[in-house]
């Protein structure tokens, strides 16, 4: 009896790992998790990508809930998710900020006059450093902040309509009201 | 050779310099291509960060422009005076631990740094429990009775058992 029961133990353990595979099989390994979130939102100085003149700084968006987006117009699935910006931000609900990713300021301005400009404000990232600083490797990245200019939620790769209404519509409707 | 000795003796000036002028001075970058002391840190260092965009490469390896980026950032901070935990540190704190390749040890890894003893102890285990089972079916047979010890002696010898047997059994 006890040494049927023995027997069994490889069977057992590849159950396990075939639970583990199968798991694994539905996770994206492109999707790392950002250490960024609960943490204070780097901050940074930037030109206006309409009036280079300009700076902005992330410290400019404190005591508001507001959207980071990075975008570029060499991004291909930027375009995918443009719609849905432009149309969140005619709510107006919250200030969307886009960082043009290492771009060239003429091309990130002819996209957004093709497409739309969902953005309050665009800042040039040209050599990419606050990309890097954000942890950017996947164009595009959304970054929702708190009122504190704590990182909340980051989106990694295009925002897809579902991820908008059931994770960043809610997120940023609970952020308001704190 | 000229050029490196120059290098070489710009970096001494840097670091005496470092403690008393202060970043200023750290911060005028000696390109790193020519100081081969800075050069192999910056591709060690480079070899141990993953790129995440092509996850099977460091960014050593990679030509993707966020690696090539990094690369950049690596060769920087080893001319500002980085030591090397500062630049891991820089890069963990942006991407995670998943941007090395060698995980740290931490409550989350543990499991991962001493499974693979956990593994050998079980086998360990096992082996033993395996072996003692068997010493003890070895040593838990009844002793001989003088009949059948009389009978083996007989066998081992040679002689017929004929005898034997039927002085015992019939």
């Amino acid at each position: 009896m006890k040494k049927k029961l023995l027997l069994l133990i490889p069977l057992v353990v590849f159950f396990v790992l075939a639970g583990f595979f199968v798991v694994g099989l539905g996770l994206n390994p492109r999707e790392v998790p950002s250490p960024l979130i609960g943490k204070p939102a780097p901050t940074f100085a930037l030109p206006d990508l309409n009036e280079p003149e300009k700076t902005v700084t992330s410290k400019d968006f404190l005591g508001q809930v507001w959207l980071f987006n990075v975008w570029a117009s060499w991004c291909v699935s930027c375009r995918a998710e443009h719609p849905l910006l432009v149309a969140y931000a005619k709510t107006n609900e919250v200030a969307i900020v886009g960082l043009n990713y290492k771009d060239k300021p003429a091309d990130g301005k002819a996209w957004l006059r093709q497409y739309g400009d969902p953005y309050t404000v665009s800042v040039i990232d040209a050599d990419g450093r606050v990309g890097i600083d954000y942890g950017v490797y996947g164009v595009p990245e959304t970054f929702l902040i708190d009122k504190q200019g704590i990182i909340r939620y980051k989106q990694i790769g295009p925002i897809t309509e579902e991820a908008m209404r059931k994770t960043i519509i809610p997120m940023i409707k609970e952020l308001k009201q704190q | 050779m000229r050029r490196s000795m120059r290098a070489f003796l710009l970096i001494c000036a840097i670091s005496v310099l470092g403690g008393w002028g202060g970043m200023a001075v750290a911060g005028e970058a000696v390109p790193t291509e020519n100081d081969p002391v800075a050069q192999k840190r910056a591709v060690e260092l480079a070899a141990k960060l993953r790129c995440l965009v092509c996850q099977n490469q460091s960014i050593a390896e990679s030509d993707a422009e966020l690696a090539v980026d990094l690369r950049r950032q690596v060769r920087e901070q080893i001319a500002a005076g980085k030591s090397d935990r500062e630049i891991i540190n820089f890069m963990t704190e942006r991407y995670g631990d998943f941007v090395l390749y060698e995980p740290p040890m931490k409550p989350a890894t543990l499991l991962l740094w001493i499974g693979p003893l956990l593994l050998l102890a079980a086998g360990v285990a096992a082996m033993v429990f395996l072996l003692r089972g068997r010493g003890q079916a070895a040593a838990g047979s009844a002793p001989l009775t003088e009949a059948e010890q009389a009978r083996a002696t007989a066998l081992l010898e040679g002689r017929t058992i004929q005898n034997v047997s039927s002085g015992k059994g019939k």
